[in-house]
Formats: structure tokens, C-alpha cells, sequence
């Protein structure tokens, strides 16, 4: 109860701070809380808002799957052999903190524009942290699994089905979250560039016709869904990790 | 250098080597990607011809003070936020969802208050750093081994003295984590920032030299930008080694 209290209360306060900001740069520069929350809504009830809305939800959707389909088979692959996991281990954290933005312009010169660089940047972005989870997680899975499944004699793929998968679960909600995240800054930071629809191109957009409201109130749109999907996704976390331990 | 090491120098090889093959028989084509090796060859005359000298003095300049106000910030904000334990718990979920907000759409916002110079560029560096500070700061501060804090409260020590002599030191792993994301992000966010919107520095040469067809450029920066934040991700951590080898970890 208490807790709720405080999540309100920090929500108030940031929007009087937005507020404050608003009452001392002008209407030109921030827009108050209230316009940006009526242009909100307005957008929200505009059929030309929508197709916008779908053009990045099915670029997010894509870019994800393919992080973690792809972070995860290169995970699992690193991770149940150990040598390949240990060489490969600094080289996916050197690749997962290098400004992956640099190479934007290698993408779209491969992709083209539209919807498959927005993709392709999204998914770069999102399936180093999905594969550095994922084989940390192999990693610290409990010889003793192995060693059962080894006397039960499975496959190796039921040993990934039925022990490796299950065991890392927690570390792979945790990969998700993070990847989850980039992605979506990929496929934004794809949008604003080099896109004539979506959620980014809208945003950049308004920037260009000086539209503030509007920006704010993409901004505000696409904030409150990435903290909903990201806040889900971290109650799930803790929830596995609470289970798992 | 260890065994484990020369297949990883191998394997990386091996990569650049690959490109470097598809490139020369034009599997990937002239238009797309030049050589690595023609790439190096560009690169070295970019740097002898003194060209991009001032775009380089400049960013690097705008990430080092992001990483600078990141680091002293975060840990600032987090040594805050860890001892007011309700704002914290109200904190938490918002700090951990942070970098699902694609904040740096604030950008031109912030260049219509701050006008086109560098202190938008420093502040969207610095907003992607601080966070992953402030987040390992407040770990680090969990970890701090209760036994510790209670021995500086019998020697009577002030808060300051805990601070320097027993929770710097108890929490350092974790600010060195903090320290080494935030670099990382500070290198995004000014890049990217200078990319979006900007009349100098390497993001902006590198969108200029792309809106140019100037391949040879483009290809010469991203790959000194690339090498630079290798050579510092390598640097941070063979000096992380060093401080846990000490530590007898």
C-alpha cells in the first residue's frame, strides 16, 4: 500500500518538475503536461496515428524474434562448449558495448531503406545482450544436471529441451529485458534516420515543423508502453529468480 | 598470452580476414563496404592528412565529460538514493525499466533550449551513462558486508570516513561495472546525438561523409571509432583483472 503510495508520489513529482520546466523554457521549447497529454490523446483517437503505431510495433516484433532466436541458439552453442564460450565470451561484451550507431550507415547501405534496415538495426542491437545472458546462464548451471542427464543417457536435444532450457529460464528473462530494451532503441534510432512511417519518423517529424506538442506526446506514448512491457518483464524476472532461489 | 587467448585473437582474425575475401572478390560489393585493409590504408591517411583532427579532439572531448559527470553524478545519486530507502523502493522499478525509454528522442529538445553547441551533446552522453552508474552503485552499496559497517560504527567512525575507507572500497567491483557501462553509453549517446543533429565531430562526419557516397571516409571513421572503443573496453578490463587479482578473488 505503502509502496503504491510512493510510486504516486514520485509520478507527481515528475510532473511538476515537467511543469516547472515547462513555466520556465516556454511553450516553444517543453510542452506542459496537459497539452502533451490532450495531443495524446488526440493521436490516440486519430485514424492516421495508428498504421504508424503498427509500422513499428510489427518492426519491434520482427527485430525481437530475431535477437532472440538468435541470441539464444548462439548462447546455447557457446555456452555447452566450454573452450567456444570462454573465447567468445570477451568478444560478445567488447561487441555488446561498442556504439552499434556507427554502423548504421553500413546497414542501410546493405538494407536499403524501409522496414528491413529498421529491423536488421534493431535486432543487431538486441541479440548480443540476449546471447551474453543466455551462455552465462548455460555456464552456471549445475554440473550435477549434466551429469544426471549424461547417466539418462539423453540427446543433446532433449538435454537442451529438458534440462539446459528449463535451468536457465531466470538469466533468460533477465537477457530478454535488456535486449527488449535495445531493440527498441535500435528500431527507433532506425526510424528517425531513414523512415517515412513509424513511431520515430513521426518524432522527427514534428521536430522538423516545430510541432512540440506532438513530439512530446510520441515520446510520451511510446515511454508509457516500453515501461509497461519493460516493468512486466522485470516482475517476471524477479519472480523466477525468487522461485529459483 | 594464454592458449584461450590466441584462438580469440584467431577467431577475430579469421573474421576480418573473411570480410577482407568478400570484399576483394565482390561478393559484397564496391558500394556497400570497402576492404578492411583499404579501410586501415584510409584511415592512416585521414589521420596523417590531419583532417578530421578537430572532429576527433571533439568528441572525444564531449564523451569524457559525460563519462566524467556520469560517473561522479551516479555515484553521487546513488549513495543519495540507497540511504533514503523509500525514495529508493519507489526508484527502483523506474531505474530498471530506464533505458527502455528512447530518451535521446529529447534530443532536439534539447537543442532548442541549449542551442546547437556541445551541451546537448554532453547531457544526452551524460543521461545514458548515469543510470547504469547509479544502478551499480546502489548493488554495490547492497553488498557492502554488514559485519564491516558495524565495526565502523564501534571504532566510532563518521559517515564521511565509512564512506571513504569502507564502502568505496567493500562496493568498488560493482562501480567499476557501473564505470565501464557508462562509458560505453556516454560513446552512444554522444555519437548518436551528434549523428541526429549536429555541425561537427565524428558522429556528424560520419553522416555527412554517408550522405556523400564518401565511402572511403565513412569506412575510415567507423573504423577508428570501432578500434578506440575496443582499445578502451581492453583497457578497463585488464585493470579490473588486476584490482580482483588483488583482492585474492
Amino acid at each position: 500500500m505503502r509502496q503504491t503510495l510512493d510510486t504516486i508520489l514520485l509520478v507527481l513529482g515528475i510532473l511538476a518538475v515537467w511543469q516547472l520546466l515547462n513555466w520556465s523554457a516556454g511553450d516553444i521549447a517543453i510542452a506542459s503536461p496537459a497539452a502533451t497529454f490532450a495531443r495524446a490523446g488526440e493521436l490516440l483517437s486519430s485514424a492516421t496515428f495508428w498504421p504508424h503505431v503498427w509500422e513499428t510495433g510489427a518492426a519491434l516484433v520482427y527485430a525481437l524474434a530475431i535477437a532472440i532466436l538468435g541470441g539464444l541458439t548462439v548462447g546455447l552453442a557457446l555456452g555447452l562448449h566450454k573452450v567456444s564460450g570462454e573465447v567468445a565470451e570477451p568478444i560478445l561484451i567488447s561487441l555488446y558495448s561498442l556504439p552499434k550507431i556507427t554502423l548504421y550507415p553500413l546497414i542501410l547501405l546493405v538494407f536499403g531503406l524501409g522496414m528491413s534496415a529498421k529491423v536488421a538495426f534493431g535486432a543487431i542491437h538486441g541479440i548480443i545482450p540476449v546471447a551474453i545472458f543466455t551462455l552465462g546462464a548455460v555456464r552456471t548451471i549445475a554440473p550435477v544436471y549434466f551429469k544426471t542427464a549424461r547417466v539418462l543417457r539423453l540427446s543433446r536435444g532433449q538435454l537442451v529441451s529438458t534440462v539446459v532450457i528449463p535451468a536457465a529460464v531466470p538469466e533468460l528473462v533477465s537477457g530478454l529485458r535488456v535486449g527488449f530494451s535495445l531493440t527498441l532503441l535500435g528500431v527507433m534510432i532506425g526510424e528517425m534516420f531513414a523512415s517515412q512511417r513509424g513511431l520515430g519518423y513521426l518524432i522527427m517529424n514534428a521536430i522538423g515543423t516545430l510541432d512540440v506538442p506532438t513530439m512530446m506526446a510520441v515520446i510520451l506514448i511510446l515511454a508509457t508502453v516500453a515501461i509497461a512491457i519493460s516493468g512486466g518483464l522485470l516482475y517476471l524476472d524477479r519472480r523466477l529468480h525468487h522461485r529459483a532461489s | 598470452m594464454t592458449r584461450l587467448g590466441w584462438i580469440r585473437l584467431a577467431v577475430v582474425a579469421g573474421f576480418v580476414l573473411l570480410i577482407e575475401v568478400l570484399c576483394r572478390t565482390g561478393v559484397i560489393g564496391k558500394l556497400t563496404m570497402i576492404p578492411p585493409s583499404a579501410m586501415a590504408v584510409e584511415l592512416w591517411a585521414l589521420l596523417k592528412s590531419g583532417k578530421a583532427d578537430a572532429d576527433i579532439v571533439q568528441t572525444l572531448r564531449n564523451v569524457a565529460v559525460a563519462f566524467a559527470l556520469s560517473v561522479v553524478g551516479g555515484f553521487v545519486l546513488g549513495v543519495g538514493l540507497h540511504s533514503i530507502t523509500r525514495l529508493r523502493r519507489a526508484v527502483d522499478p523506474f531505474l530498471a525499466t530506464y533505458y527502455a525509454i528512447p530518451f535521446f528522442a529529447f534530443y532536439p529538445l534539447l537543442v532548442s533550449i541549449f542551442g546547437l553547441n556541445a551541451a546537448p551533446i554532453i547531457l544526452i552522453g551524460f543521461l545514458f551513462g548515469v543510470v547504469a552508474m547509479i544502478i551499480n552503485t546502489i548493488n554495490g552499496l547492497d553488498r557492502v558486508p554488514r559485519v564491516l559497517l558495524k565495526t565502523a560504527r564501534v571504532c566510532g567512525m563518521d559517515p564521511v570516513r565509512t564512506a571513504l575507507m569502507i564502502k568505496l572500497p567493500s562496493a568498488a567491483p560493482h562501480l567499476f561495472t557501473g564505470a565501464k557501462l557508462a562509458i560505453a553509453y556516454s560513446f552512444i549517446g554522444v555519437i548518436a546525438a551528434e549523428f541526429i543533429m549536429s555541425t561537427s565531430g565524428l558522429g556528424y562526419s560520419i553522416a555527412y561523409a554517408f550522405n556523400n557516397f564518401d565511402n572511403k571516409t565513412m569506412y575510415a571513421l567507423m573504423l577508428f571509432i570501432i578500434t578506440l572503443v575496443t582499445v578502451i573496453n581492453a583497457v578497463f578490463h585488464v585493470w579490473e583483472r588486476r584490482i580482483m587479482a588483488r583482492r585474492g578473488r
